[in-house]
């Protein structure tokens, strides 16, 4: 899991961390604090392909060395993952229930949500954050988000989620105080669905 | 005109921006996120010794550290007033620390830290609220173990505060909500507010802002987000009430907020004023009279900070 | 005007800090003490500071300790908020205290044991006589004898006496043992590991342990103890590199061990042995050493479920309480203003007493 890295081939991250972080970490907390809502991390990062910009500000902002981290198995190997171990200095794991933070590639291939960490009852923040990366945030089915943090509820309709997805979501949110809390991305945008969102499947 | 530019002491500080280290940062951020997506649970995080002590504002420091950037505006009060000695102590750290803008108005704060009070202007969405918490725990007088404790939450056993509350019924005739009143989350956590009146409660629930607590010397970290349900614990035929008071603000006439009192001398005398010193100073400013307006409490807020 | 007072503001703190300094400094007539005096005279305050403070750094601590007027919980609390932002690269190998450079190593257990009692720079046997010598200036103390042989090295240990018998439980190193539990990362977790333990009880105040340990010797939890030795001396401190792989000396730290024998365990399945408590700090501190061996051996007894608990036994009790940075943080934040707080309650208690003289009112009027 820990081939030397060609530190030659990775490319730059934040040119000023400790500003670009605190930015990133804002707009990731009103996000996680208003589920639905959209983020925006601009086009300034130029992450290596297979990682978006939103989800490598997020992998900026919150992996480090205690963190071990799921990559997708199209990530393994990669360039995006060298860029990741190198400027994250986070530790890989191949187990879902053992990551602090799980980077999905592909929704359709990935393992059910279930098969990561769903925390402790004593310790429900032990769980898996995913990072989702989608085609798109908007041409998806909707579906409605409610619940703490909604003002009344908020319609999501990310693209390129395999049919059981939002199934999933809504046994995720059946189990609070268990569960796994999902940032969804795509290229620069992020919407974040916690645990806590109540989710309702249009005419599902 | 309350704006301070604070100082600027990049890029040669001695310390990181806003005094932690990223790693420390990171921590407390993931911790926050945690704390958001589970309203009301208390998040176990790794506090570290600040330079002011455990007590003091250990844990909202952390949160604030953890969250400023220098384009925030940041307010800090304590008891309600900007003026406070710790509250004071506290902004000027920010200011040095963070360079970051420090201000006594509520609404134009992006940032607000304060121990025991939530200010009387509805808060906005874009601002973040820090309450400094002595004690997270809303059991631990009833059972000073946490190993139980976190049991208790972790299987939502709360019958033993209902059986407290109840035992206090039983002796006062009433709840008697005074300060630190616990609240049910989400019909889910058993949440201590800190040590906020009664009187603050109901700011917690619907909000528009974010509610960050952050207990520095128990270590934990919770939160409430945004429009989020906040009950205050009560009995059906024993309703939560909220403190009010015979008398109005003496200096700005105020019906509606909460009241200091204020001894003049040893035979009696006394004065009721806002504790929430901004929300005073500004309805003086708008016209509002009470009956001892210009009362030289009154000048000595006025008193520009050195 | 108390209320205003109280609203000090900006002035009224740096005014504050202005006399502070002052104080600190004493009348300007007499000299200035400089830290290296601290660090070589005081070296005991030095000690303690940097053991409360987990942080060897003899001039820091000394620093501390000129800084906070010789107040040691006040320069432990300086000495953590400093180390706090150090950053972190790891955890050392284990200390090898066989290998000690010991300047002090007595058992209580044997008369003699191998590697001799050797006293060392102790208090014991002095008279507690004030010597007035001492406040006149300038006289040298007379300079100790050296020993006619060379001490044995390494020093035979409590733990070698006792090997070929088996009498004592071992403590031998577990192979690919985890890194450490790290309080200054983690929050406190129950029940604790006895590496969370030993770093709290470590880092703890020395008063509190040696209370502690104290209420059990009279029997609130007593464990039998007994000095198997003390031993106090130089050790060096190893550090593996992530990018060596071997083991590097990065310096060397002057520490006090204790092994405490209290109590013996046995079962079905294994014969009789002591068991151990165990102590190590910082510097020279014995009482500290000694108190914390006692308060780590009581605490295994709560791992065991002794039943009925003493404070020294409760781990919850004992290790949420001894950090006294946490302590003093607390108990003097009731100087804060708590006036929104009291005012709830006041009103509360002023509705009850009108309630209470309605009532009586009542009753007079009924009678």
């Amino acid at each position: 899991m820990s081939a030397a890295l060609e530190l030659e081939k990775i490319q730059p991250a934040f040119a000023d961390p400790v500003r670009e972080s605190q930015i990133a970490f804002r707009k990731i907390m009103e996000a996680v604090a208003r589920p639905g809502t959209r983020a925006d991390f601009g086009s300034d990062l130029h992450p290596p392909a297979g990682l978006g910009a939103a989800a490598a500000n997020v992998a900026l902002a919150l992996l480090d060395f205690e963190t071990p981290v799921w990559l997708d198995p199209a990530l393994r190997g990669t360039d995006a993952e060298a860029w990741v171990r190198f400027h994250c200095g986070c530790p890989l794991t191949v187990d879902p229930a053992a990551a602090a933070f799980a980077i999905v590639t592909d929704a359709k291939t990935a393992p059910r949500l279930d098969s990561f960490n769903l925390g402790d009852a004593r310790y429900p923040d032990r769980s898996t954050t995913v990072i989702l990366q989608v085609e798109s945030l908007d041409d998806g089915e909707a579906v409605i988000l409610s619940g703490p943090g909604v003002k009344d509820v908020i319609a999501v309709a990310p693209s390129g989620l395999p049919e059981t997805f939002w199934g999933q979501m809504q046994d995720n949110n059946a189990k609070f105080q268990f569960g796994v809390d999902v940032l969804i991305v795509s290229g620069s945008a992020l919407t974040a669905v916690p645990r806590s969102s109540n989710i309702q499947i249009q005419g599902g | 005109m309350s704006v301070q530019t604070g100082s600027n002491n990049a890029p040669e500080r001695y310390y990181n921006y806003a005094y932690l280290d990223e790693q420390t940062k990171r921590m407390i951020r993931r911790a926050i996120l945690k704390a958001l997506a589970i309203p009301g649970y208390q998040v176990p995080f790794g506090s570290r010794e600040m330079p002011v002590p455990y007590g003091w504002g250990t844990g909202g420091i952390q949160l604030t550290a953890a969250i400023v950037g220098p384009d925030d505006v940041y307010k800090c009060i304590d008891q309600g007033a900007d003026d406070t000695t710790n509250a004071v102590s506290i902004r000027q750290f920010f200011a040095k620390v963070a360079d970051v803008e420090t201000t006594e108005d509520t609404s134009e704060a992006t940032i607000i830290q304060s121990r025991h009070r939530v200010p009387e202007k509805p808060l906005k969405a874009g601002q973040v609220m820090v309450l400094q918490v002595p004690q997270p725990e809303p059991l631990r007088f009833l059972e000073p173990r946490e190993t139980e404790t976190r049991a208790m939450h972790a299987y939502e056993e709360y019958g033993l505060q209902y059986v407290a509350l109840y035992e206090r019924v039983a002796r006062v005739g009433r709840i008697n909500a005074g300060a630190g009143h616990p609240v049910m989350v989400e019909e889910r956590y058993l949440m201590s507010p800190s040590p906020i009146p009664a009187f603050d409660n109901p700011k917690l629930g619907f909000s528009e802002a974010i509610y960050l607590l952050g207990a520095g010397r128990e270590k934990r970290i919770y939160a409430v987000p945004p429009y989020t349900r906040v009950r205050s614990l009560d009995f059906e035929d024993h309703p939560f009430a909220v403190q009010t008071w015979d008398e109005n603000c003496a200096l700005c006439g105020a019906d509606d907020a909460y009241l200091d009192e204020v001894v003049l001398d040893d035979q009696g005398a006394k004065m009721y004023v806002c504790s929430d010193s901004h929300h005073c100073a500004e309805r003086r400013e708008a016209g509002h009279v009470g009956p001892m307006a210009g009362h030289q409490l009154a000048q000595a807020e006025k008193e520009p900070a050195q | 005007m108390a209320y205003v007072a109280v609203k000090g503001g900006e002035k009224a703190i740096s005014n504050a800090h202005k006399w502070l300094a002052e104080e600190r400094r004493g009348d300007p007539a007499v000299t200035e003490l400089e830290v290296a005096q601290l660090r070589e005279q005081l070296s005991l305050a030095v000690d303690r500071v940097m053991g409360e403070g987990s942080c060897y750094d003899r001039d820091l601590a000394a620093l501390a300790v000129k800084q906070a007027r010789g107040d040691l919980p006040e320069a432990v609390f300086l000495v953590r908020a400093y180390r706090t932002t150090l950053p972190r690269f790891g955890a050392s190998e284990p200390l090898d205290t066989v290998n000690m450079a010991v300047r002090r190593r007595v058992s209580a257990a044997f008369k003699d044991i191998p590697g001799g009692q050797v006293l060392g720079p102790t208090f014991d046997y002095t008279h507690r006589l004030l010597d007035f010598a001492l406040a006149a200036d300038g006289v040298l103390p007379p300079q100790a004898v050296l020993a006619e042989e060379p001490q044995a090295y390494p020093m035979p240990t409590i733990g070698s006496v006792f090997a070929h018998e088996d009498l004592l439980e071992s403590d031998e190193r577990t192979e690919d043992a985890p890194e450490p539990f790290d309080l200054t990362r983690e929050p406190m977790s129950f029940p604790a590991g006895r590496d969370q333990r030993l770093q709290a009880l470590a880092r703890g105040d020395e008063g509190f342990l040696l209370s502690l340990a104290y209420s059990s010797q009279r029997g609130w939890g007593n464990t039998h103890p007994l000095c198997g030795e003390i031993r106090m001396g130089t050790v060096a401190v190893e550090f593996v590199p992530e990018e060596l792989g071997f083991a590097i000396e990065v310096g060397d730290i002057i520490v006090t061990e204790c092994q405490m024998l209290g109590g013996s365990k046995s079962s079905a399945e294994t014969p009789p042995q002591y068991m151990r408590g165990y102590g190590l700090v910082f510097g020279h501190s014995e009482r500290k050493a000694m108190s914390m061996a006692i308060v780590d051996r009581a605490l295994r007894d709560n791992a065991a479920a002794s039943g009925q608990v003493a404070p020294v036994q409760d781990e919850e009790f004992v290790l949420y309480h001894s950090d006294n940075v946490e302590a003093s943080g607390f108990v003097q934040h009731l100087k804060l203003p708590h006036y929104v707080d009291f005012q709830a309650d006041l009103q509360s208690i002023r509705r009850l007493r009108r309630e209470f003289f309605q009532r009586q009112a009542l009753k007079e009027a009924a009678e």
